[in-house]
């Protein structure tokens, strides 16, 4: 049996899912956090059921890919848990009379009805039972009240016989039904009103928004910089190098096996950063540089995420986003991007036009770094003055600016308005917050481990039986001529379409200037996406768009990188 | 009564939608948040160097296109004052 929550966005689809399968997914608080499906199974009665958390969707006529995905899934399901935000009844029910036409066998799950009550909203629930003639059950899936009835009510869900109507009757047939169910009483602006009012403000919003951003960066590296000063560098250092060390004696010091497990030595000793092999830098790399990285940035994130900030965001980043044919909900998945480029471009579904989502898709392979590459841009570059990491971010800025007004001039097609629900703001539960922090830190290493550990068992071989140095004369011409890179730099350039921090940390052994570390970054950065992004991206734009979207990286990528290496 | 279009409300004005003037993309898009002519809503703000208007209606705060927004037609109510 197949049972589908549908419903709009941000109404809590997504944690009424994970209370009923107790799989964990992304949630967060605004509209379109759920760009595709999950699916989750639990016991009714005695049978199994498979639970699909749906993409949120307003109508059945979609308006951007995340709703077409809803609508796709909709002729699949034998029962339908139809969640409805109690706050907006009128809205959300525009959807459920849509869904009633179906034809399928539903119930409603009333979600959010404590801050209904606190609104001031009292819904009678038996006559909007009777109206709409289907089970209503109230919900708090955050705190997992009337869940247990939800389940219980599952098997009275009925199909109903409801005419197909026009638009307009639907809207004359809510009214009506409103009339008779809900009742408003007036209340005063609580501060959280208070606060949503000036955060879209222009002066106020402006300046909110700057405090945040700032504080957002200072706090990420602050956070990134303690983890690594106070718990992996000591971790590392004091614990694990005594042991690799004895190792290396053990193997005496060189050999195949000694450069694949503990990489060269320098001046006798284990280099975390440059020895390069599988368990110095191999761990090192993902451990000690890049984790704490992930785990500050995500925690942060999360934050802004569910407190209901990034709508507002959107909303003052607008008209800077339409300069470069984008709206600005599309500010979304450009900060997942500084996360991990994968969710980015799955986020761009939330865009209306393929237009957009070239140019976001575009834009965020090309320059926005993800943590694992900042960290590894913060942990090298840094070293060499805190300035240098201002040229890399800056030049990305200006490179993120300049491309993007080029794109929008040269790519066809129209950009759409904004359009978007603006969510309260809410206080972060700590559980949940920690849960999804935890979600993408264990994403991270899942995904990140084997393929680093890979690539250096790889990269050993490689550099064994000599494919490199043949590969890097044949480079040689533009990574020496118009980069002013080293030829031993391109092997970073070919890692770099595995993982972008192994491949940082690949320039690091080559006593690079600092200049041509600049440049190795930049270029690492922009020239093409690592393997997981391109998955994504030849699934979210096809064969031709990647393929434009591929050409564009490598002309941008090779442009800046030979006017930084001339400039500096 | 007059009728003006939504960037030409003041912040704290009302009314109730008298017309959309738009093709069937942008109605639709705009019907499936209820905004639709006859709902009734109350401008908040304006946006930043025509940036979008956020309005609220059914108690759903929902911003809008400054675009989109010069579109949407609006009957402003007296301020009860």
């Amino acid at each position: 049996m197949k049972i589908l929550l549908m419903g709009n966005p941000n109404v809590g689809k997504s944690v009424l899912f994970s209370r009923l399968t107790g799989v964990h997914v992304m949630t967060s608080n605004y509209p379109g956090t759920t760009v595709h499906y999950s699916r989750g199974h639990m016991k009714l009665g005695d049978q199994q059921g498979e639970i699909i958390d749906v993409p949120g969707t307003y109508t059945l006529e979609p308006t951007c890919d995340a709703e077409k995905v809803a609508l796709q899934m909709l002729d699949s399901g034998d029962l339908l848990i139809n969640v409805v935000s109690a706050l907006n009844l009128e809205r959300n029910l525009y959807l459920t009379l849509q869904l009633l036409e179906r034809k399928v066998p539903m119930i409603v799950a009333l979600n959010m009805s404590d801050d209904a009550a606190h609104y001031g909203i009292h819904i009678d629930l038996k006559r909007l039972r009777e109206l709409l003639g289907v089970p209503v059950i109230p919900t708090v899936a955050t705190t997992g009240e009337g869940i247990k009835e939800l389940v219980d009510n599952l098997d009275k869900a009925v199909s109903h016989d409801m005419p197909a109507r026009s638009r307009d009757e639907r809207w004359v047939a809510i009214g009506d039904i409103l009339n008779q169910v809900q009742q408003v009483t007036h209340r005063h602006h609580t501060w959280r009103e208070r606060l949503a009012d000036a955060s879209v403000r222009p002066l106020s919003g402006g300046l909110m928004a700057l405090t945040i951003l700032i504080s957002t960066f200072l706090g990420i590296r602050f956070l990134g910089e303690g983890l690594i000063g106070g718990l992996f560098d000591p971790l590392f250092n004091d614990l694990w190098a005594p042991v690799l060390n004895g190792i290396s004696g053990f193997l005496g010091g060189s050999g195949f096996l000694h450069n694949v497990l503990i990489g060269k030595l320098l001046g006798g000793e284990v280099d975390f950063v440059q020895s390069f092999g599988l368990l110095s830098s191999g761990l090192y790399v993902p451990f000690a540089m890049v984790l704490p990285y992930i785990i500050s940035f995500y925690l942060v994130l999360g934050l802004l995420e569910d407190t209901g900030y990034l709508p507002r965001l959107a909303i003052l980043m607008d008209s800077i986003m339409h300069k470069v044919g984008l709206h600005g909900y599309a500010i979304i998945p450009t900060l997942l991007g500084f996360g991990c480029n994968v969710p980015a471009v799955l986020a761009t579904r939330i865009l209306e036009s393929k237009r957009e989502k070239f140019i976001a898709v575009t834009l965020i392979s090309v320059a926005v770094p993800c943590a694992a590459l900042q960290a590894m841009i913060f942990g090298l570059v840094g070293a060499r003055g805190g300035q240098y990491v201002v040229i890399v971010y800056g030049t990305l800025l200006l490179v993120w600016i300049v491309l993007g007004f080029i794109l929008n001039k040269a790519v066809k097609g129209f950009s759409p308005e904004l359009l978007i629900e603006i969510p309260p703001y809410r206080l972060p539960r700590l559980g949940a917050t920690l849960q999804k922090l935890w979600m993408r830190t264990y994403g991270f290493l899942a995904e990140a481990l084997p393929i680093i550990l890979g690539a250096i068992i790889a990269i050993n071989i490689l550099y064994f039986i000599g494919l490199f140095e043949a590969i890097a004369d044949v480079a040689a011409p533009v990574v020496t001529g118009l980069l002013g890179l080293p030829k031993e730099a391109v092997t970073a350039l070919i890692v770099g379409v595995l993982r972008k921090d192994v491949a940082v940390g690949m320039l690091a052994p080559l006593s690079l200037t600092t200049a041509q570390l600049v440049v190795g970054c930049v270029v690492l950065a922009m020239f093409f996406p690592c393997i997981a992004t391109f998955v994504v991206l030849l699934r979210e734009l096809g064969p031709v768009g990647t393929l434009k979207s591929f050409a564009v990286m490598i002309l941008v990528a090779l442009t800046t990188g030979g006017l930084l290496n001339w400039a500096l | 009564m007059q009728i003006k279009c939504l960037n030409d409300l003041r912040s704290g004005e009302g009314g109730k939608i008298s017309r959309i003037n738009g093709g069937r993309g942008m109605v639709g898009r705009l019907a499936a948040l209820n905004i639709r002519p006859g709902s009734r809503i109350t401008k908040l703000n304006d946006g930043f160097m025509r940036g979008p208007v956020t309005i609220e209606l059914d108690r759903t705060q929902i911003a809008i296109g400054f675009g989109m927004a010069a579109r949407i037609m609006v009957a402003v109510e007296e301020s009860g004052q």
